[in-house]
């Protein structure tokens, strides 16, 4: 799509410049690439935190009765691997890679805000901490706990009613949308601003586009987050009565202002591993991206419905007939412009010269996934039947597949794509591959148990339920732990080649390879771009 | 070489997830529909999971046969276009569209346009009125025609939960008072909350439906077929979100009338033994009976209360103060008016609205002579009625 004529790495230039080393080039770093990777870093690391609480609780699921946790302890953990997940892996994880690739694919020399990025960053691990903090202090008799309300806290009453769990997580949320903000609108400046001659908006990578869509998306909504946690800390301290129905409040308000923030989250959090797909598939099918316009139209066009059909989470509510027939019909929509993508990306695939390497694997596999997710998704909003699926374990099935299936497998796919380009190695393909098999089967056998059990009635948030499902049950707690053990490989297979074992990336890494990220040495010089490329 | 491996690797766990999707079809479905909103929901789910299956094999069918064709070590050289280049290209690339556009809003959107409005519609020909109320943790249940009113809790002893007993075949789908509604008639149910949002939905009915505290809820159930149906609260309302299940035992219009009869002289019967003076070890037995019930699950065994959630009651402070004043009144934030009117914001609720006059004096003696606790005094029912 783009050629570079001109690509200047300028390694002379570094020597001009010193770069401060030790703790301090990471704690004052305002350079795009060391601010990338530590948001990788910390996504990274948060991911394994997240999946160990859950680990823990699928052990409790692993039998009826309970064996290892009271159900507060049960729904803490429940809720912290919620947070954390969405909060404080998923959106940094991805957050890191724009910083690393944003200014290198589209010809900046860093970011438009460096110092904004940074601070962006640094906000991340007290908030963390922060978040955390409550679920250690009860075993110390200080407080309650952890906010243990489900991540989307939509039972304001509940949340009324919580002890400090509740106020720690609220000035966590405030801290990551914060973060969040700061990071959109660096996106934005640097997209509209940033960019080098001849790189129109039409021949950006879709990775920059989809960014773009998900700062303006970031924009609307996180606000909205903040100013509803911020009704719920008024309610719970200092006597007012959004959410309270005794002072001529209501509680539903809170479940349409969370979720005027939640749906479009989702998409967020996709949003991203839609845009980096398109280049993995055209780089190994060796075939320009088809649909590239088609695409960066279904960004917008789901950024833009996905915000307006929030209430599809709340038909079991009770929200008006017509709000339902709304909710339902408009989220129906959504499925155009996303069959649209799974379409391109087939079409890009299709009558191309593959090779299967392991991002390969996961970006079919991402396909495969993401097409379960939109399918099982489709009929949820369906007020003909919703009653049996919302709230079970149905839905949560479901939506681990577009997070799991989609974002996650998405980022481990660019996370192999791109790991070459960012240490100078080429990672071990054998692991790869063994990880992508593992993770697929295992995900699958999670998840697709608890759907079932779900379809047979069993809500979910249980912290101990009937003897019926307990084989199901069983199989997707035995399958979580192997899910979470195969992980260690790919922890494995990063650490190993970030320490420079395996043998050296060129420039352009892949055969199929195009962009101006791969013009670049391998890895890439610390400043880059220092003198704008030329793009035809 | 490499390729046939990774065909066959991709079969393979295509093949075990083939047989885990077609037995959700038959081992795994909505539980066996009796209402007609339950019947109309199977119907619509069944069409559109075959809708979806279909969908997802043929795009993993064309996804399958580019993998296995479309590959550098078969020599295919690339080809290069990046869009539909003519019009039988543009046909295929509009045909998913359309058929889309028609499952969405014709196939699927009809269809469910017609079952909202006969959901939403709690009012017509409707026989009777059920009162539901959510609270932490268990479900009241109301019939303001009969003039009935009582409390369903979970019937699966701690034991059972914590492993010290053999779990019983209806492990957390049992409750001691279930709920007995007609056949074939249809019941208006009116849902409400008296604390936090919890929801009512019973599978075989094809209702689900949130009690929001402060607001009326409602939906409809017209039951097809006697037997007992069991359901469990599924939103998650706090600890013991996973110990209120719903029981509703449906039955024919006699034994329904017969059961009415029933409750009507129980209530008249404690009614009137509210009035007598009671002994303290009836006092006692009664109030232990509750305890193991409701109150335990915050409170825990031996009233150790769980620190930094549920205060303990053992060597507590309002246990062993007094509760009433020289004239006979409540005192605030005494044992008896923290029972009575709860402690607002907290999990502690006003338990007379759900609990009877004897059972309040029960529980209070109960705990001002237990877990250590020795006031040695009692509450008769007859000064709770006098105190409300």
């Amino acid at each position: 799509m783009t050629t570079a004529t001109t690509a200047t790495a300028s390694h002379e230039h570094d020597a001009h410049h010193g770069h401060p080393t030790g703790i301090m080039r990471w704690l004052k770093s305002t350079n795009h690439k060391d601010i990338g990777l530590m948001y990788m870093i910390f996504g990274t690391t948060m991911f394994f935190v997240g999946g160990l609480l859950i680990l823990l609780v699928r052990a409790e699921l692993f039998m009826p009765g309970l064996q290892l946790m009271n159900p507060s302890i049960y729904n803490q953990l429940v809720t912290l691997h919620g947070l954390i997940m969405v909060f404080a892996f998923i959106m940094p994880l991805t957050t890191g890679f724009n910083n690393y690739l944003i200014p290198m694919m589209i010809g900046a020399s860093d970011m438009a805000l460096p110092r904004l990025n940074n601070w962006g960053f640094w906000i991340l691990p007290p908030a963390a901490i922060l978040l955390l903090i409550p679920f250690f202090l009860q075993f110390f008799g200080i407080g309650d706990g952890a906010a243990s309300n489900a991540w989307t806290m939509d039972n304001v009453a509940l949340d009324l009613q919580s002890g400090i769990g509740m106020d720690f997580t609220i000035l966590t949320v405030h801290l990551l949308g914060i973060s969040s903000i700061t990071g959109a609108i660096n996106v934005i400046v640097t997209i509209f601003n940033m960019r080098a001659p001849g790189m129109t908006l039409w021949k950006m990578p879709l990775f920059c586009w989809a960014w773009l869509v998900t700062s303006f998306m970031l924009l609307a909504v996180i606000p909205v987050l903040g100013a509803v946690v911020t009704m719920l800390l008024t309610d719970r301290h200092f006597g007012t009565h959004f959410f309270i129905a005794s002072g001529g409040g209501d509680p539903l308000l809170f479940q349409h202002l969370l979720w005027f923030f939640g749906h479009p989250e989702v998409y967020i959090v996709l949003l991203p591993a839609w845009g980096i797909l398109p280049g993995i598939l055209s780089t190994f099918a060796r075939k320009p991206v088809y649909g590239y316009k088609a695409q960066v139209c279904s960004f917008w066009a789901i950024g833009i419905l996905g915000s307006m059909v929030w209430a599809h989470h709340m038909l079991s509510s009770g929200i008006p007939l017509a709000g339902e027939l709304y909710f339902m019909y408009a989220t129906m929509a959504v499925s155009i412009p996303t069959a649209v993508m799974i379409f391109c990306w087939i079409a890009t695939i299709w009558r191309g010269s593959m090779t299967f390497e392991t991002p390969m694997l996961f970006g079919l596999g991402m396909i495969v996934m993401f097409g379960i997710a939109g399918l099982t998704g489709l009929v949820i909003p369906d007020i003909a039947a919703y009653a049996q699926y919302h709230n079970t374990m149905y839905v949560v099935g479901h939506f681990h597949y577009p997070f799991f299936g989609g974002a996650v497998l998405g980022f481990m796919g660019a996370t192999y794509f791109y790991m070459p380009k960012m240490t100078g190695h080429m990672y071990d393909e054998k692991l790869g591959k063994l990880h992508f098999w593992l993770t697929i089967v295992f995900f699958n056998f999670t998840f697709i148990p608890m759907m079932m059990v779900g379809l047979a009635g069993v809500p979910r948030h249980l912290a101990d339920y009937a003897l019926k499902y307990s084989e199901y049950q069983m199989i997707s707690s035995v399958s979580a732990i192997l899910l979470g053990a195969s992980q260690l490989i790919f922890l494995y297979n990063i650490i190993k080649t970030a320490r420079g074992n395996g043998e050296k990336a060129t420039a352009q890494v892949w055969e199929g390879a195009q962009g101006l990220e791969f013009t670049l040495p391998s890895p890439p010089p610390y400043h880059t771009f220092t003198t704008p490329p030329e793009v035809k | 070489m490499k390729g046939k491996n990774l065909l066959r690797i991709i079969l393979m766990v295509l093949t075990v997830f083939n047989a885990a999707t077609a037995q959700a079809d038959w081992a795994f479905n909505f539980q066996t529909p009796v209402t007609p909103l339950a019947e109309d929901t199977l119907h619509v789910h069944n069409q559109f999971f075959a809708i979806i299956i279909t969908l997802f094999f043929v795009t993993l069918g064309i996804l399958i046969y580019s993998i296995l064709n479309h590959r550098k070590d078969k020599g295919q050289q690339p080809a290069t276009f990046t869009g539909p280049t003519n019009r039988w290209q543009w046909m295929l690339v509009i045909a998913p569209f359309v058929m889309l556009f028609l499952l969405d809003y014709v196939v699927m959107g009809i269809p469910a346009y017609h079952a909202a409005v006969s959901m939403e519609d709690t009012k017509t020909d409707a026989d009777m009125v059920l009162k539901v109320t959510g609270s932490q943790w268990k479900w009241q249940y109301e019939y303001p025609a009969e003039g009935i009113k009582f409390v369903s809790a979970l019937k699966t002893t701690q034991d059972q939960i914590n492993g010290k007993a053999p779990k019983g075949e209806n492990y957390l789908l049992e409750v001691d008072n279930p709920v007995v509604l007609p056949v074939n008639k249809k019941v208006r149910i009116l849902l409400m909350s008296s604390d936090v949002m919890h929801s009512w939905g019973v599978p075989a009915f094809g209702v689900k439906r949130a009690t929001v505290p402060g607001f009326l809820r409602e939906t409809w159930v017209k039951i097809g077929k006697p037997g007992t149906y069991r359901g469990q609260c599924a939103q998650i309302c706090g600890k013991n979100h996973a110990f209120m299940p719903i029981i509703v035992e449906a039955v024919s219009e006699e034994k329904y009338q017969e059961w009415v009869a029933q409750k009507k002289a129980e209530s008249a019967a404690a009614s009137a033994s509210a009035d007598k003076v009671w002994a303290k070890e009836d006092l006692m037995q009664h109030g232990h009976e509750i305890y193991e019930k409701i109150c335990i699950s915050c409170h825990q065994p031996e009233g150790k209360g769980l620190p930094g959630a549920f205060p303990a009651l053992a060597g507590s402070k309002i246990v062993n103060g007094p509760f009433l004043d020289k004239d006979g009144r409540l005192i605030k934030d005494g044992h008896l008016d923290r029972v009575m009117n709860g402690k607002p914001g907290t999990a502690m609720q006003a338990f007379k609205n759900t609990f009877s006059d004897i059972d309040i004096a029960a529980i209070v003696t109960y705990e001002r002579n237990s877990f250590g606790n020795s006031m040695g005094d009692m509450v008769q029912p007859s000064q709770v009625k006098a105190l409300r």
